[in-house]
């Protein structure tokens, strides 16, 4: 299972959390895709945390974090 | 001709009650451009590095920048200048609203006040007519009913006050200025109170600035319009949930400290977070003069009250930091810092801190009176942010002077999460490296905004670097570093630079004051004011060991969440970051100094 957390305009029309049954060899791309959400829009995309890309192969278990550009404080 | 400039300070003796004009020094505007570099060397010059903070003898200075009251976007800040009586450093806290842009349309760059009045007084500026007016009836009002009372005395004047904090001078005392905006850190409002000087109200007649070529300007302003509102964090991000939008962020990447940095995750942070802001509580936004973002929020509270809501920091200050997932009360506690004129940011980190006390049997259930310091209790950070303010109690008071004193006096400071004595926020530096070291290094103690390394660490503006590793961070910080002290003396809001660099403030300063800096000229007087902070901290008694973490940052490691098992490298960063900077045992080589023109401080 892969959990997808989705934040700030990412959450309109859509739930809060995600979760995606995992295949082996998914990547982010299997994650967004069916979302709507084109890879442009995404400013960080974190999995458990780490920065990565839509194009990083998945593990069970992975956690996704989603931004659009946001801001700072 | 230099321009953008008013070429006029206000100086303002309380003891003598004596208010004259005097032409200010170019050449050192030139030199320091204004804001935080110019009133830096103003009060170094005036002789107060070595004074009592709370004495007559120490001066605050109130003053703009060079852009401030122009057509640029965000160009209405003003800086409060002052030696800080909770770092004994140098403090300089800045604020948007209109007040700061308003003092520069009645004509003047910066107000110097220096002396202390017989008994409370407040300040009025109708352009060139100064009057001091006695303040009796209004000590020991609130912030946002003195600000009420004196519009209404004072139709159409823009209004800077202390609360009860400042007046009771705790050294977590700030000054607010139209009705939610701060001069928050460093305990400048205690420094305001014990000059017993209530408010400042100001009311102009002039709307503009005469920059040095105003077409220029106006090319170069637009240009950075542009660019803000094209830019996805200015554009978009910030104007429609504030800064608050960083709870997800910071938390999900694991570097949200919580519970006085004892862990670094909080599952909860979703409940106080920018987007259940937006859908529960906000009323509506709200900007600064002239700033296209409009980052600021206006909240509803549950008993029906719209206020001035948190930003980030209290957020997580009064969140994850106290265990407090409740949202409610996070808009309440921020609210009463406002009204009584307290740090946003120290004073939520010192209750933090009282609650591990509490946690720890060192603080009693009977220095409590009836509220126990339990972490996540609602009822703890509204009612101990009121005490604090009014200084209700012996541990409230104790509070009120910051995390480093009450630690220190349970004889436990390495419980206090701070820098210098002020308080460290909202971003675990243990799971971002880079933000450790500008922590570490600022000239005012813990502080965010003064080297804002999350911007390329966590959200990849200019360029991602990687929050983990320490190669080249020490020269990220030290560009940092250089570049804010530009923007904070120019009189523009640091939130600019997510969209607008170096080349950016160059054009707009040239256009605005005729001096004509590159991108590496214009970087090089942000690095002359970051040494000149420096040496007034040399010259305050600042030693090489003061630029220090807390224990708990700089030895343990993270135990919990996403960023669990990483630990600080700042032995490793910060002889990499002296080195950058030209400095040996935390102070500027003479070299450097005279690199830097900063000669006579040798
Ligand atoms: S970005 Fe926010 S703090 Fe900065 S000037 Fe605009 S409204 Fe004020």
């Amino acid at each position: 299972m892969i959990e997808v957390r989705l934040f700030a305009t990412f959450r309109e029309g859509r739930e809060k959390i995600i979760f995606v049954d995992y295949m082996p060899g998914m990547t982010g791309y299997d994650i967004i895709e069916p979302l709507g959400i084109k890879e442009e829009e995404i400013a960080i995309f974190l999995i458990n945390g780490r920065h990565s890309k839509a194009g990083a192969v998945l593990n069970d278990g992975s956690v996704l974090a989603l931004f659009p550009p946001v801001g700072g404080g | 001709m230099v321009t953008s400039y008013n070429g006029e300070v206000l100086r303002v003796n309380l003891t003598e009650r004596i208010i004259n004009t005097e032409p200010l020094d170019m050449e050192k505007a030139v030199k320091y451009i204004g804001g935080r570099g110019l009133g830096t060397r103003m009060l170094l010059d005036e002789g107060c590095a070595t004074v009592e903070p709370l004495s007559p003898e120490n001066k605050l200075i109130y003053i703009t920048g060079p852009m401030t009251g122009t057509a640029v976007p965000t160009g209405g800040r003003y800086m409060v200048v002052t030696k800080s009586p909770l770092t004994g450093m140098i403090a300089c806290s800045n604020s948007g609203g209109v007040w700061g842009a308003m003092l520069k349309y009645a004509g003047w760059d910066a107000i110097v006040v220096e002396g202390k009045a017989d008994a409370p007084v407040y300040l009025e500026i109708n352009d060139h007519e100064v009057t001091l007016h006695d303040a009796s009836d209004l000590w020991g009002k609130k912030s946002l009913e003195t600000e009420s009372i004196l519009k209404e005395r004072h139709t159409g004047y823009s209004v800077l006050n202390i609360g009860p904090a400042g007046e009771n001078q705790a050294l977590l005392a700030a000054i607010m200025n139209d009705g939610d905006r701060a001069a928050g850190r460093s305990g400048v409002g205690a420094v305001m109170g014990s000059k017993n000087l209530k408010a400042i109200v100001v009311k102009a007649s002039k709307t503009q600035i005469d920059p040095h070529d105003a077409d220029a300007l106006r090319t170069a302003a637009v240009d950075c319009i542009k660019k803000l509102r094209a830019n996805g964090v200015t554009g978009e991000g910030l104007p429609t949930f504030g800064t608050a939008v960083l709870v997800n962020i910071i938390n999900n990447i694991g570097a949200m400290p919580t519970k006085n940095w004892q862990e670094s995750y909080y599952p909860e942070a979703d409940s106080f977070s920018g987007e259940t802001m937006k859908d529960t509580s906000l009323v509506k936004n709200h900007a600064c003069h002239r700033c296209p973002i409009g980052c600021g929020r206006v909240v509803k509270l549950q008993d029906g009250n719209v206020v001035g809501g948190p930003e980030y920091e209290p957020l997580w200050a009064y969140g994850a930091n106290c265990g407090n997932s409740d949202l409610d009360s996070i808009n309440k506690a921020n609210e009463v810092c406002n009204e009584m004129g307290l740090d946003a940011i120290s004073t939520p980190c010192t209750i933090a801190a009282a609650m591990e006390l509490y946690e720890k049997g060192l603080i009693t259930d009977e220095d409590c009176h009836g509220v126990p310091l339990k972490w996540g209790s609602k009822e703890a950070i509204v009612t101990w942010t009121e005490w604090m303010g009014l200084g209700s109690n012996p541990l409230a008071k104790l509070m009120a002077d910051g995390s480093y004193r009450l630690c220190e006096h349970y004889g436990v400071p390495e419980l206090s999460m701070s820098v210098k004595k002020q308080e460290i926020p909202a971003y675990d530096a243990r799971a971002i490296q880079g933000i450790g070291i500008t922590y570490a290094t600022s000239n005012r103690g813990g502080c965010h905004v003064r080297g804002y390394m999350i911007s390329p660490e966590v959200l990849g503006l200019p360029e991602q670097l990687d929050r983990e590793t320490v190669e080249g961070k020490a020269q990220w910080a030290k560009i940092f570093q250089d570049l804010t002290s530009v923007i904070d003396s120019m009189g523009m809001c640091l939130f600019s630079s997510f969209a607008l660099g170096a080349p950016e403030y160059a054009a707009l300063l040239n256009a605005g004051t005729g001096t004509n800096y590159d991108v590496n000229g214009l970087l090089e007087v942000g690095d002359r004011i970051y040494n000149l902070e420096r040496m007034f901290n040399k010259a305050a008694g600042m030693k090489p060991e003061d630029d220090r973490l807390p224990k708990r940052i700089a030895e343990d490691e993270i135990v919990n969440g996403p960023s669990k098992g990483m630990s600080s490298k700042i032995k490793l960063t910060l002889p990499q970051y002296y080195e950058a900077r030209g400095w040996k045992d935390a102070f500027p080589t003479e070299e450097t100094l005279k690199r830097l023109g900063l000669e006579d401080l040798i």
